[in-house]
């Protein structure tokens, strides 16, 4: 059933990098538990524009939970308070009448914030690029059943692979790691037959991207699986340590 | 200019061959000679900026997202076709063309769509060697489902997540190219202008979205894979950015702009629940497989679905269908569920919804079979409507999803400026008026991967291009031209906001120019647009400055090019006096209320060049002419 609720936001606003930033209070009135939370945004961004400030800024887009663009830290957690959630699938009929909700960006200092809940995100890239990839040129691909893979492998491939790359799992970490990240992309290509002959280059390659972005390491905290809004598990984090040492110990990979 | 679609001659199977053989080709060494601009990072950009680079090609590549991962083929969910005849039902290249060809309606090139039906199967082979995680049988080979227009089963799907799994191969082969240097990504910068020097496309000029600035880009050829223009009417399943602008910009350039008019409505939708709505959201079409559409017989129907009993639902698809049923065509199933909702029998709140009901499937299943199939589709749906479609019927309604209409392109993916290359939703060119499910993932990979790295050589070892830098005239021009136009939004100050112009637009589209249309309504929202987009640039309100990170000033722009281009797409769909695919005009019909052809006078594209401001664009018709298939009154029952 559709009702409205009235509500009192605490969102972080920040001009720039270089602006210290500060939260600042909004009522948010009427308020159907229909709308999702972005929706919520958009209407107070509606006010704050007709009132003649600026609108808070935050990164959004498919608004169906895959594009992986939006997030921010609601209550103090990724994404918000619902498991296996992004803040766009988040809808207001979990939240009650006169609920305070404090609003704020990812922090990580690999994840530069440029305005509000907006932060750079390009390090995630950066570590794709440096080998979460399998190398196939165009064109030289054999025929795609030529290779049978065991259904239980593809489907655990699939599970690693549905990671968004928000970078929530890097937000939740007390150590700011990229672990879960990094975790998911060796984990889906080396379950692959087609992903094992860069398996031991991409296991060391990514991790010492990972060293080298500023991003923290794994102390098994499980903050990054409890907030993955994909639920992706850490036993990727397992895998991909079995592959870092296997590429470290028994491997020709420098 | 008489409009070349430079189809290679001789039969139909040989023409790709052929042309390939006739290609010019760019020796090895000077490829990175050549700069390209692929701008868009959805299937077609990222499989094509990937492709040109492992050719040797310099490619620079812009995106408006933070990252390229992000483009909305993303959100696809079902699946891709391919020709691999992998189910032994007797699938073959010649029945996908065909397939292809009847779905859309017969208003699409013969020689593209078979070139497409025959890369299908590439692409297939080229995915699992990247690693995209399709969905396998037991002893490990491809799966196929099914999908509407098609008797066969040959789709492969990863879950319901295959376009972002697609979209992660043709991404991470592009990242690979980052690292090695040939690719130079720009994310964050939005395409303003498209510069054209001598006739050709040797640049683009970009704001880069967080500084404000206004930057200048120079290249040997420009490829737009910007995708589709659905967010005309606000409510779409596009993704918040999707915009028309550098289409547009491309067209006001002297790009042809192709059927502008010929726009999808998914039939399988969650349905509008309030004003303050930003977006819809698609229910994967592969749904349809399991799930049986119906409505309550009798339209004063008040009690729940579990207490309607069999004798008193219509399943409207199986009943009007029988062969087809649950799949028939996307535009049909759109019509059928429009219609139902028109005569009163529509359910939920608004009324304007329709069931589709999986009870009989998961009772013949299993819950567990199901939730491997569609865990992530019903999980959606419980997320946005807080039911729980495992227990309930899911309720459903048409939205606008994809654009058939695009750029005009030749057989090499060229538009009418030299030098600009369209891909993907972005052109027009392979699903005439009806795009069947499963076929825009195929399109979008066929273009990037297959087609353009051979046509784009072609045109750079034929032509003469002088040396253009950044520093000709014509990139001042019309970098003042874009900061001019920045500055102008900014500058009204008015009293409305630029979603609330939108929305507005929205629905004059949606109300005149959407499932259904009639010569009336059209003229009627020919003059809604001028009077909205007069008020427009009288009174609408942005706020922040133009040198910041500001999201309003990014919306601004793309709302202004709607308002433009939404006065083309009612000019296209009055000129066409007849009805097909998912142009419905009430006045061609046929006495089962079918979309009714005029071959006669209507089997063509209809191709519009811009004139100037203000004034009506110059008709262009390529005519369409089939020689293998014979055109019929399209009959899915």
């Amino acid at each position: 059933m559709t009702k409205a609720i009235n509500l009192t936001l605490k969102v972080w606003r920040q001009k720039g990098p270089e602006d210290k930033g500060r939260l600042e209070t909004y009522d948010a009135k009427d308020i159907s538990t229909n709308m999702s939370f972005l929706e919520m945004l958009d209407v107070i961004n509606e006010q704050l524009t007709l009132a003649g400030k600026e609108p808070i800024a935050f990164d959004h887009d498919c608004r169906e939970g895959i594009c992986g663009m939006c997030g921010a830290v609601v209550n103090g957690r990724p994404h918000g308070p619902e498991k296996g959630t992004t803040l766009c699938q988040l809808h207001m009929r979990h939240f009650s009448d006169r609920d305070t909700i404090f609003i704020e960006p990812w922090r990580s200092r690999a994840f530069k914030i440029i305005k509000d809940l907006v932060v750079d995100r390009g390090a995630l890239d950066r570590l794709i690029q440096a080998g979460g990839y399998i190398s196939a040129n165009t064109g030289g691909a054999p025929d795609a059943n030529a290779i049978p893979v065991p259904q239980a492998s593809a489907e655990l491939a699939f599970d690693a692979a549905a990671c968004i790359g928000c970078g929530a799992c890097v937000a939740a970490c007390p150590n700011a790691s990229a672990m879960l990240f990094v975790g998911a992309k060796v984990s889906h290509l080396v379950l692959l037959p087609q992903g094992e002959p860069e398996a031991a280059q991409r296991a060391t390659a990514m991790v010492r991207e990972m060293d080298s972005l500023g991003f923290g390491n794994c102390s098994n905290e499980r903050e990054c699986e409890a907030e993955c809004p994909k639920e992706i598990s850490i036993t990727n984090i397992a895998r991909l340590n079995r592959e870092y040492f296997k590429s470290r110990f028994f491997s020709n990979v420098k | 200019m008489p409009l070349d679609a430079k189809i290679p001659i001789g039969p139909l199977a040989e023409k790709w061959d052929r042309h390939r053989f006739e290609l010019k080709l760019v020796n090895p060494a000077n490829k990175r000679k050549f700069e390209i601009i692929v701008v868009g990072t959805g299937l077609a950009g990222g499989s094509a900026s990937a492709s040109l680079a492992e050719l040797g090609y310099s490619v620079k590549t812009f995106c408006i997202q933070d990252s390229p991962r992000r483009a909305h083929s993303i959100a696809a969910q079902g699946g891709i076709n391919a020709a691999k005849n992998y189910t032994n039902e007797g699938d073959s290249i010649w029945r996908l063309f065909y397939d292809t060809v009847k779905g859309g309606d017969f208003r699409a090139r013969e020689a593209n769509v078979y070139r497409l039906a025959q890369i299908s199967n590439n692409i297939i082979d080229q995915c699992v060697a990247q690693g995209v995680p399709f969905a396998r049988d037991y002893g490990g080979l491809l799966a196929n489902r099914s999908f509407g227009g098609a008797q066969v089963a040959r789709t492969f799907y990863a879950r319901g997540q295959t376009g972002q799994q697609l979209l992660l191969g043709a991404y991470s082969a592009m990242m690979r190219q980052v690292a090695t240097g040939r690719v130079t990504m720009y994310p964050r910068r939005e395409m303003l202008e498209l510069v054209v020097i001598n006739g050709q496309a040797r640049g683009i000029v970009v704001r880069n979205l967080i500084t404000g600035a206004i930057e200048s880009h120079a290249a040997d050829a420009v490829v737009l894979c910007t995708g589709g223009y659905s967010n005309v009417y606000f409510l779409s399943t596009n993704a918040m950015a999707s915009n028309v602008s550098a289409t547009y910009r491309a067209y006001q350039k002297g790009a042809y702009f192709a059927n502008p008019c010929f726009t999808q409505i998914h039939p399988t939708c969650i349905p509008v629940h309030g004003a303050n709505q930003s977006k819809l959201t698609l229910m994967s079409e592969s749904l349809r497989n399991d799930g049986r559409v119906w409505v309550p017989k009798n339209a004063a129907e008040k009690r729940p679905a579990h207490q309607i009993p069999e004798s008193e639902r219509d399943y409207y698809l199986e009943r009007k269908y029988p062969s087809f049923g649950n799949l028939a065509p996307r535009d049909v199933a759109s019509r059928s569920a429009k219609e139902q909702c028109d005569s009163g029998r529509g359910v939920g709140e608004t009324g304007l919804a329709v069931y589709l009901d999986f009870a009989d499937a998961i009772k013949r299943d299993g819950r567990a079979v199901f939730e491997q199939k569609y865990s992530n589709l019903f999980q959606m749906y419980e997320k946005i409507t807080g039911e729980d479609p495992y227990e309930t019927p899911m309720m459903i309604y048409p939205a606008v999803h994809y654009t058939m209409g695009g750029l005009w392109v030749d057989y090499n993916l060229m538009s009418t400026i030299d030098g600009l290359f369209v891909l993907g939703e972005a052109n027009f060119s392979d699903h005439g008026a009806n795009r069947l499910g499963a076929s825009a993932l195929m399109q979008g990979l066929a273009d990037g991967y297959f087609i353009v790295p051979y046509t784009i050589g072609g045109y750079l070892a034929g032509t003469t291009l002088p040396n253009v830098s950044i520093d000709h005239p014509a990139f001042k021009d019309y970098s003042a031209e874009a900061k001019n136009r920045v500055r102008k939004l900014l500058s009204i100050q008015g009293k409305r906001t630029v979603d609330d112009f939108h929305k507005q637009l929205g629905l004059v589209m949606w109300d005149y120019c959407g499932m259904a249309r009639n010569n009336d309504g059209l003229k009627k929202a020919k003059e809604m647009i001028q009077e909205l987009r007069d008020e427009f640039w009288q009174n609408v309100l942005v706020p922040g400055s133009e040198n910041d990170f500001n999201q309003s000033l990014e919306r601004v722009g793309r709302v202004a090019d709607f308002l433009d281009f939404a006065e083309l797409m009612v000019i296209d769909a009055l000129d066409r006096q007849e009805s097909c695919g998912g142009h419905f005009n009430e006045a061609y019909q046929t006495e089962d209320s079918e979309a009714k052809r005029d071959d006669e006078n209507f089997c063509h594209a209809s191709a519009w060049e811009f004139a100037g401001e203000g004034k009506t664009p110059i008709l262009h018709k390529e005519p369409l002419v089939f020689e293998n298939v014979e055109l019929t009154q399209r009959s899915y029952k």
